[in-house]
């Protein structure tokens, strides 16, 4: 197997006395999707911040290592960190409303990435630009570079964020709750668009969402994060079959599976609500809401491996959880 | 939007921008020297007064200088130090807010304390100490009233920057490799520019009325220039026999504010209904 294009080994990130991500782990691979799932302030979009060296100022970034290509992010200076961004790396975020600035033509703001890094004429950038939305399957992609933000849906937003994202042919693209503010149908036509688009350029993204049938859609591995921590990680497929993590098996209880579930039957739910995590924080942070619960889980937490690829992060051992 | 606030606007536009005209163009519209004294002609009425003719259709001062040509020339002086006073104060004034704004904490602060302290400043009275210390010209009034003009915009730029800075364009500009300037210059800037525009109308007319003011004290452009507040100042010893020699400059300068206001509050209308969409 090929050597992962992003690989985070033990990121930790703190707010002040808060915990926000406690050595959190995961690697992703050319040509694949992998999916960040958990619940909102959970660690998932700092993670993908602190990748992209965009923490805020308040934030403290700690890692063993965070390697990109081979090359190691941490301690890389401003200047070459804001060389890869844009350039090497890309990123799209959650509210195509905002996501573009009202005051220049889609043309324009897509050109400027270009000319950024890869230098160049403006006319070259613009038939770039052209060139990408019809990638991403916008009709007639000569006027809507001149047109302003405010003139388009946010499905059409969306689509030119993920043009812009493509502009310099990224190798890695950090997709932050990418369809979260879309309707079903256009999410829908969203991420076929992004497997697509993976399928012809070979990137590996990085997909964050808190909905597990995006996860199902599109993944090819999945991290599931909790208070922080990667609880669970495993290649898709192997998720949904065997949850081992008991903080996995009550997310997907929570989600209704036709067949499975009569209609009027409640959904699941996970009682209780995610503790604040401070830095001298110890033992599972899951315990208060978990049904197998034991004394020992206030302490060190091994992380145990299952099947190959799929380890989680618990007390109990893959046989008892298999049973219960 | 209302058709009130339409017409205002167009008003004011009108006034202003037949004001700048007359200013640009003062030396092709006037048909006498406004410096060129004829004691034997002086304080004549306006045209539509007894006495009155077409010679000088806003009749002469008491020096017996052409009173249109000085009105007109006038205008020059208020629409120059109007608008060379908002572009400096402007300048300053965004500066300042968008850097404390943008960068907040400690930056912010300095920035803060900078407005607190110049609004502890009162304006006239430090116009005044400067002028009677470095002495009184034109360059001194517009450097004075634009070191002292900023804090509006610097307390719109801030607080508009603040609101900028979180949106996900920002988020997205950085994601993009943009470096601090590109991000200051191309990314916040643009868009706070119409909140700006507002209060640059504001401070122009205070601008104009200061100057005014301070002329009229025997403080602000130095005499024989011909300065609507100076106008008026020399106009006071008369305004009970010739009583137009006060009223003219002194509604000029009212309708010139008035019509700057109208301006500025139709921007504002027109901007903020621009953005609900």
């Amino acid at each position: 197997m090929t050597a992962p294009l992003l690989e985070i080994d033990r990121l930790d990130i703190g707010f002040g006395p808060l915990s926000a991500v406690r050595g959190a782990s995961l690697q992703v691979r050319r040509g694949e999707t992998h999916c960040l799932v958990g619940e909102s302030g959970c660690g998932k979009s700092v993670t993908a911040l602190a990748v992209m060296g965009l923490l805020a100022r308040n934030a403290t970034r700690n890692a063993v290592s965070m390697r990109f290509d081979g090359q190691e992010l941490m301690g890389l200076d401003e200047k070459a960190m804001s060389r890869l961004r844009g350039d090497r790396m890309a990123m799209i975020f959650q509210e195509p409303m905002t996501s573009l600035n009202p005051a220049y033509t889609v043309g324009s703001q897509m050109a400027e990435v270009m000319l950024r890094h890869r230098g160049g004429t403006r006319r070259a950038a613009l038939d770039r630009a052209a060139e990408l939305l019809a990638k991403v399957r916008i009709t007639s992609p000569g006027m809507r570079l001149g047109q302003y933000p405010h003139q388009l849906s946010g499905g059409l937003r969306q689509r030119v964020m993920i043009a812009m994202a493509l502009m310099c042919s990224p190798e890695l693209l950090i997709a932050d709750e990418p369809t979260t503010a879309l309707d079903v149908t256009v999410q829908a036509q969203i991420l076929r668009l992004l497997a697509d688009l993976q399928k012809d350029l070979g990137l590996a993204i990085l997909l964050i969402t808190h909905d597990l049938g995006v996860v199902a859609r599109t993944a090819h591995h999945v991290s599931v994060m909790y208070a922080g921590q990667v609880v669970e990680t495993a290649p898709v497929a192997d998720l949904f079959a065997n949850p081992m993590h008991p903080y996995t098996r009550g997310l997907l209880s929570c989600v209704p599976v036709p067949g499975k579930v009569r209609p009027g039957d409640p959904l699941g739910s996970i009682p209780g609500m995610v503790p604040r995590v401070e830095h001298a924080f110890a033992g599972c942070a899951f315990r208060q809401r978990c049904d197998l619960a034991r004394p020992d889980c206030a302490g060190t937490i091994p992380r145990r491996d299952f099947a190959p690829g799929h380890d989680y992060l618990c007390q109990i051992e893959p046989a008892a959880l298999v049973t219960a | 939007m209302k058709p009130v606030s339409k017409l205002g606007l167009w008003i004011g536009a009108f006034i202003v921008g037949f004001t700048l005209f007359l200013a640009i163009f003062a030396p092709l519209l006037v048909t006498h020297d406004p410096f060129a004294q004829d004691l034997s002609r002086r304080l004549i009425p306006p045209f539509w007064m007894d006495n009155g003719g077409l010679t000088h259709p806003l009749g002469t001062d008491q020096l017996g200088r052409d009173y249109l040509a000085r009105l007109i020339y006038g205008a020059r002086i208020s629409m120059l130090i109007g608008i060379l006073t908002m572009v400096a104060s402007g300048l300053l004034g965004t500066a300042m807010g968008v850097i404390g704004g943008f960068y907040g904490g400690r930056i912010d602060d300095f920035v803060l304390f900078a407005i607190t302290a110049r609004l502890s400043i009162p304006l006239i009275l430090v116009a005044l100490a400067v002028v009677a210390l470095v002495g009184s010209s034109l360059t001194v009034v517009v450097a004075t009233l634009g070191l002292l003009l900023w804090d509006r915009f610097a307390v719109v730029a801030r607080v508009a920057t603040m609101q900028v800075r979180t949106l996900d364009f920002v988020a997205a500009a950085w994601a993009a490799g943009c470096s601090r300037s590109h991000i200051l210059l191309r990314e916040v800037l643009p868009n706070i520019l119409s909140p700006l525009a507002v209060v640059a109308t504001l401070e122009m007319a205070l601008a104009i009325l200061l100057e005014a003011a301070l002329s009229f004290l025997g403080l602000g452009v130095p005499p024989p220039l011909p300065s609507w507040g100076l106008m008026i100042a020399e106009a006071k010893d008369y305004m009970f026999f010739s009583p137009w020699v006060i009223m003219v400059p002194g509604l000029s300068l009212a309708v010139l504010v008035f019509g700057i206001n109208l301006l500025g509050d139709g921007l504002r209308d027109l901007l903020r209904t621009g953005r609900t969409t």
